[in-house]
């Protein structure tokens, strides 16, 4: 394995966050803190608890998803895309190291602050609700696998994405409305029974569910399916970019 | 072609079609001989810059082999292409990096663990050492190319491809660039560079490969080449102008210049009887007072032009 390779793409990665710091990690704590002041605190404290949680505690797994997957996707596209667009690529192409590598250096550290932002992110809650961590381990396990599947689509975009509206077009059609349909700041069982069936077909449903769970012991769906369902999304993934990188598509041609 | 055990790279019936349809290289084969310096001459398109991506593992080869070392680029990727460094052809820096850093993040790239005073050597001996911490973008485009170069060296390569490195320098530049070609020969490294500046072939080049519509035309020794495909010219300057060429000279295939001062007499110098001797008794008879004499070599570059237009 080409441990030199990983380190140096990871490095480089996590330098240009450093060099970013207020794009990075302040920007994206600042609107969640923003999320709080406005549905945790001033419209959270005229709603009734939910499921037995107060309403600004109920949002923080939301929330901290909200911020993950925008997040994850964000650093990982960009951060293959961009030596795309400027022909830097062609350096790590004609490179000794397997598509696995690549992987490990550019999501690893796409991961990598995405999971120190979900972090950040949940310190701040704590100055704005009351929190408690029923599954300490587990929250940690959903939060690592989030990013780690995120941050991984996030660089197939960045691969497939040719220009910059294209690198947008997913992460703001798809994602933003999938997120915030999938049960950041409400119960699935507050929708009617109509929408609770369509809202099943919501990938993101499951995650915030699980990882509503890991805080609060209440969820929508069981664990053991948005696990699932997590770990599935992380293998169709991964075999979306080995696919990519055997044949060279849209790298290679 | 046999590959013997001087041959580094090895490229067998190598072709590629791109999704578009466009037919980039056609059954090329060719072997380069290790420590030689290989200039492949093309215009633009002509499938240059293709073949040695694929040399590379940047761009897939629609069918034939490629061996480096005797390594296959797609089987022992790892071991090819650790043994090559790419200087592209285009300007391809990111912005915000150090020099120190870019060189040592292309080395650690490629498998090498750090070695501060080998990165530092390369930068004094591409004059960067002063701007080691200078970011990217504040470089000169001169510069950059000389980073370009550092990155591609900073693994410590075999074989070197230079896709037309000296497009846009001025000419100091340049020559320090075709210096810094023979050092790197004389170090052992192979080198493989593309080119529009025939001169620059000329210059640096052991052999030379065109290559034009995908199809390499021919690869021969530079000096050969010119031996087999070069003219020379002998040029008689007339005191007085000629409207035409004198019947008794109509026989040597003279051309008259258009203000009817020159006369030009094209031979090949490599005959035995080149028929100078011949044609200089028939001026003196015919009584032409001549002002002076002068011969030209056939350059590479004229080789080239007429290769690629009977081709064409």
């Amino acid at each position: 394995m080409n441990t030199y390779a990983i380190r140096v793409i990871y490095k480089q990665e996590m330098m240009r966050a450093w060099e970013t710091l207020l794009q990075s990690f302040a920007s994206p704590v600042l609107s969640t803190s923003l999320y709080f002041v406005v549905f945790g605190s001033a419209i959270g404290s005229r709603i009734q608890h939910v499921e037995g949680v107060s309403y600004g505690s109920f949002i923080v797994p939301g929330l901290m998803m909200l911020a993950l997957l925008t997040q994850s996707i964000a650093n990982a596209s960009f951060g293959i895309f961009f030596p795309k667009f400027t022909g830097a690529i062609y350096e790590v192409m004609s490179a000794p190291i397997s598509f696995l590598e690549i992987i490990l250096g550019y999501v690893g550290a796409a991961a990598t602050k995405s999971f120190i932002i979900g972090l950040i992110i949940l310190i701040t809650a704590s100055f704005f609700v009351p929190l408690h961590i029923a599954h300490p381990v587990w929250m940690v396990a959903f939060l690592v696998l989030t990013c780690i599947s995120f941050s991984l689509f996030g660089f197939i975009i960045g691969l497939w994405a040719d220009d910059f509206e294209k690198l947008q077009l997913i992460p703001l059609l798809v994602i933003t409305p999938l997120v915030f349909l999938g049960g950041s700041f409400y119960s699935v069982s507050m929708l009617p029974p109509a929408w609770q069936t369509v809202t099943l077909f919501n990938p993101v449903v499951y995650l915030i569910s699980g990882f509503r769970w890991s805080f609060f012991e209440v969820s929508d769906v069981s664990v053991a399916v948005s696990l699932s369902v997590v770990l599935v999304f992380l293998a169709a993934c991964l075999l979306t970019v080995w696919w990519m990188f055997k044949t060279g598509y849209r790298l290679r041609q | 072609m046999s590959q013997s055990s001087q041959t580094i790279v090895s490229i067998s019936d190598l072709s590629k079609t791109y999704a578009n349809g466009y037919q980039a290289l056609k059954h090329v084969s060719l072997d380069i001989q290790r420590g030689e310096i290989l200039a492949l001459l093309g215009p633009n398109g002509a499938g240059k810059t293709t073949l040695i991506s694929i040399i590379c593992g940047i761009v897939n080869a629609s069918s034939g082999t490629v061996t480096v070392g005797g390594h296959d680029i797609v089987s022992a990727y790892r071991i090819t292409r650790g043994m090559i460094g790419l200087v592209p052809q285009e300007l391809t820096l990111g912005a915000f990096d150090t020099v120190w850093n870019t060189l040592s993040f292309s080395r650690g790239l490629f498998g090498k663990k750090p070695n501060p005073a080998y990165i530092e050597a390369l930068l004094k001996d591409l004059s960067l050492w002063d701007k080691k911490n200078s970011v990217l973008m504040a470089l000169s485009g001169g510069m950059k190319r000389r980073v370009l170069i550092g990155k591609a060296l900073s693994h410590e390569p075999t074989v070197l491809f230079l896709d037309e490195p000296t497009a846009g320098v001025d000419v100091e530049l340049r020559k320090d660039m075709w210096a810094l070609v023979r050092r790197l020969r004389e170090s052992g490294v192979t080198i493989i560079l593309t080119t529009h500046y025939i001169e620059e072939a000329e210059a640096i080049a052991d052999r030379v490969g065109v290559i034009n519509h995908g199809e390499l035309l021919l690869v021969d020794d530079k000096l050969a080449l010119m031996h087999k495909l070069g003219k020379r010219q002998m040029i008689i300057e007339l005191e007085t102008p000629l409207s035409a060429v004198p019947a008794e000279l109509v026989a040597w295939g003279l051309e008259l210049s258009e203000d009817g001062k020159e006369l030009v007499y094209t031979y090949d110098p490599h005959k035995s009887n080149t028929g100078v001797n011949g044609l200089l008794q028939v001026i003196n008879t015919a009584g032409l007072p001549v002002k002076d004499l002068r011969t030209t070599q056939t350059s590479l570059e004229e080789i080239f032009v007429s290769l690629v237009n009977k081709r064409s």
